[in-house]
């Protein structure tokens, strides 16, 4: 016996949530990346702690303010049911947004590393060879910093492939809409279906292994380059 | 075509005030100590210090006024760092391509062509930057610079990085750039060596301020100034060749105030040629030496003297307009009775010839 038609619903949902989730922090991480790496603004490490706080957060607790702003009596969510919308709690939508905010550490930081790391010269450099600013970032800065986006990536992707407390309290567990794998896997425990936790949770397992994997393996591979 | 600036910078303990007008040709070398403001004027002629307050007009035009700041990438210059800087995401050839493809509308001055063959790194192009040694990366960021077809060139101690060996591999390169160019170049230097084989005029730079400036032979020759005092003082000439002597394997070579003559393969004749003399390699008489060995002796005017060190002093010499420094003893000088006006020959034991 193997994954059931829910348990295989449950694995594609949460392989859409961990890319979209991904894409978007990739696209709104970044340029906060760039501005934490480059500016000298004395109250940088604000913006800082802000970015960092979903490491120690624990996740419920993040899940929780969420589902006070996405539901329906909430800013957001009730922002939403004027405009004719509906509120974004127990919605695939209102889980990405969980996702985005959960791992937004996992990928800036390992970008504004990067960036931090290419120093300024290079961009001199470009400065003196005609390029404008955005030219030098996109020709120069990022390219150079493709390491540190490798790794934002998937680290990003693998870690909101184990997101649990958040989506627990914003998404509940609607097959085919929110029900992500490591909900499943409860369900499947408290259900005392053990071979079918066991079958997800071997595979969640390797697949954050060959991500981990592939990560220090491409790391590598840069670093010896670079130097 | 003239460079005038006149900026300013304040940071910490350090300030930047200099007000220069620099020849829109040949080689200008901006030199003085380690922390006197050479890379921050030269990085501020770049407009790569935004805090540097005051006008900069290039030819006619203007890179820096009361209410303008024209941006790094719209300066029309080409800019070698003192490390190489290579772009390491690119082969040799995209960093050299890097700043062509973005020359648009600029006439081109130096090929791409040119540019690799003058620094000769035609082998190097499908390599990475991590692959070059030290001297080939620092030949390769200087025809990344003359890629764009600058219309100034800046470079800030290109050669300080790098080990004695590859030094005496890129000078020569430098040396041909010199003659090949007619953009000016803005050399910044601490080291006298440099300067003197390669520089036309000199700034000289000291604790942000501009303490001398002029043409390299009259300031190396300046006894108000240190560069007259240290023990390897010398006096750079310019001259051009004028002929072979086969038989002896000589050549002879005229300048403003006479003409040497100088063991060395035979240069093609008219081209120009630089001689370095050390002061210590000129020797005082006052009557002509018929019975000597010595080639080089000139009439000269004792112009001024000045004492350097406790036993020795600098004398200053005029052979027509040309200055030359010699090094004797306080001792020699007393005995000849040197002063102010009088005439004296110098023989010149040793003359460097550099092309």
């Amino acid at each position: 016996m193997s994954l059931t038609d829910a348990d295989l619903t449950a694995l594609l949902v949460t392989l859409k949530l961990a890319a979209i989730s991904t894409c978007i922090l990739l696209l709104v991480g970044t340029p906060i990346a760039w501005w934490l790496a480059r500016t000298r603004w004395r109250f940088k490490f604000l913006i800082e702690a802000v970015v960092a706080l979903p490491l120690v957060l624990p996740p419920t607790v993040l899940g929780f303010y969420l589902l006070v702003t996405l539901g329906p009596h909430g800013p957001i969510g009730g922002l939403m049911e004027t405009l004719g919308g509906r509120p974004l709690a127990f919605t695939f939508s209102g889980l990405v947004i969980g996702s985005v905010l959960y791992s937004m550490p996992f990928v800036i930081q390992p970008v504004q590393n990067a960036f931090s790391a290419i120093g300024n010269r290079p961009l001199e450099v470009a400065a003196t060879l005609r390029a404008s600013p955005l030219d030098r970032f996109f020709t120069v800065a990022v390219p150079l910093a493709a390491p540190g986006f490798i790794t934002a990536a998937v680290l990003g992707f693998a870690h909101t492939l184990g997101e649990f407390g958040v989506v627990l309290m914003i998404g509940g567990n609607i097959p085919g809409e929110t029900q992500v794998v490591s909900i499943a896997i409860y369900d499947h425990v408290e259900a005392l279906e053990y071979s079918q936790a066991h079958w997800i949770s071997g595979g969640l397992l390797l697949l954050s292994f060959v991500l981990l994997m592939a990560v220090y393996a491409l790391n590598r591979r840069f670093t010896v380059v670079k130097t | 075509m003239s460079i005038e600036l006149q900026l300013s910078l304040a940071r910490g303990d350090f300030s930047l005030d200099v007000a220069l007008s620099l020849p829109g040709r040949g080689v200008t070398a901006i030199f003085g100590p380690s922390g006197c403001g050479k890379t921050t004027l030269l990085r501020a002629i770049a407009g790569l210090e935004p805090d540097v307050q005051g006008t900069l007009q290039v030819g006619d035009r203007c890179w820096q006024g009361p209410d303008r700041f024209l941006p790094t990438h719209k300066r029309p210059l080409g800019y070698v760092f003192q490390e190489p800087s290579l772009f390491a995401h690119l082969s040799v050839q995209g960093n050299l391509e890097y700043g062509l493809k973005r020359r648009k509308g600029q006439p081109e001055k130096i090929a791409l062509a040119s540019a690799i063959e003058l620094l000769g790194i035609g082998h190097l192009l499908q390599r990475k930057p991590h692959q070059l040694s030290g001297g080939e990366q620092q030949r390769v960021a200087i025809a990344r610079a003359l890629a764009v077809s600058p219309d100034i060139l800046l470079m800030d101690e290109p050669l300080a990085a790098l080990d004695q060996q590859r030094k005496q591999e890129i000078l020569p390169y430098l040396e041909s750039l010199h003659q090949t160019l007619d953009i000016p170049l803005l050399y910044v230097s601490h080291s006298r060596d440099e300067v003197a084989r390669l520089a036309d005029h000199m700034v000289l730079l000291s604790e942000g301020r501009v303490k001398a400036t002029g043409s390299i032979n009259a300031l190396f020759t300046r006894l108000d100034l240190s560069l007259a005092h240290e023990p390897g003082t010398e006096t750079v000439i310019n001259a051009v060749v004028a002929g072979h002597d086969a038989h002896y394997g000589l050549s002879h070579l005229d300048f403003a105030g006479g003409r040497f003559t100088v063991a060395g393969k035979p240069l093609p004749l008219d081209q120009p040629v630089r001689l370095q003399v050390l002061a210590r390699d000129v020797s005082l008489t006052l009557e002509h030496q018929g019975q000597t060995s010595i080639l080089n002796i000139f009439p000269a005017t004792v112009e001024a003297l000045a004492e350097a060190g406790p036993a020795h002093i600098t004398v200053r010499l005029l052979l027509g307009n040309v200055p030359l420094l010699s090094r004797i003893t306080r001792k020699s000088a007393e005995e000849l009775g040197l002063a102010p006006g009088t005439a004296v020959y110098a023989q010149i034991k040793s003359v460097a010839l550099m092309t």
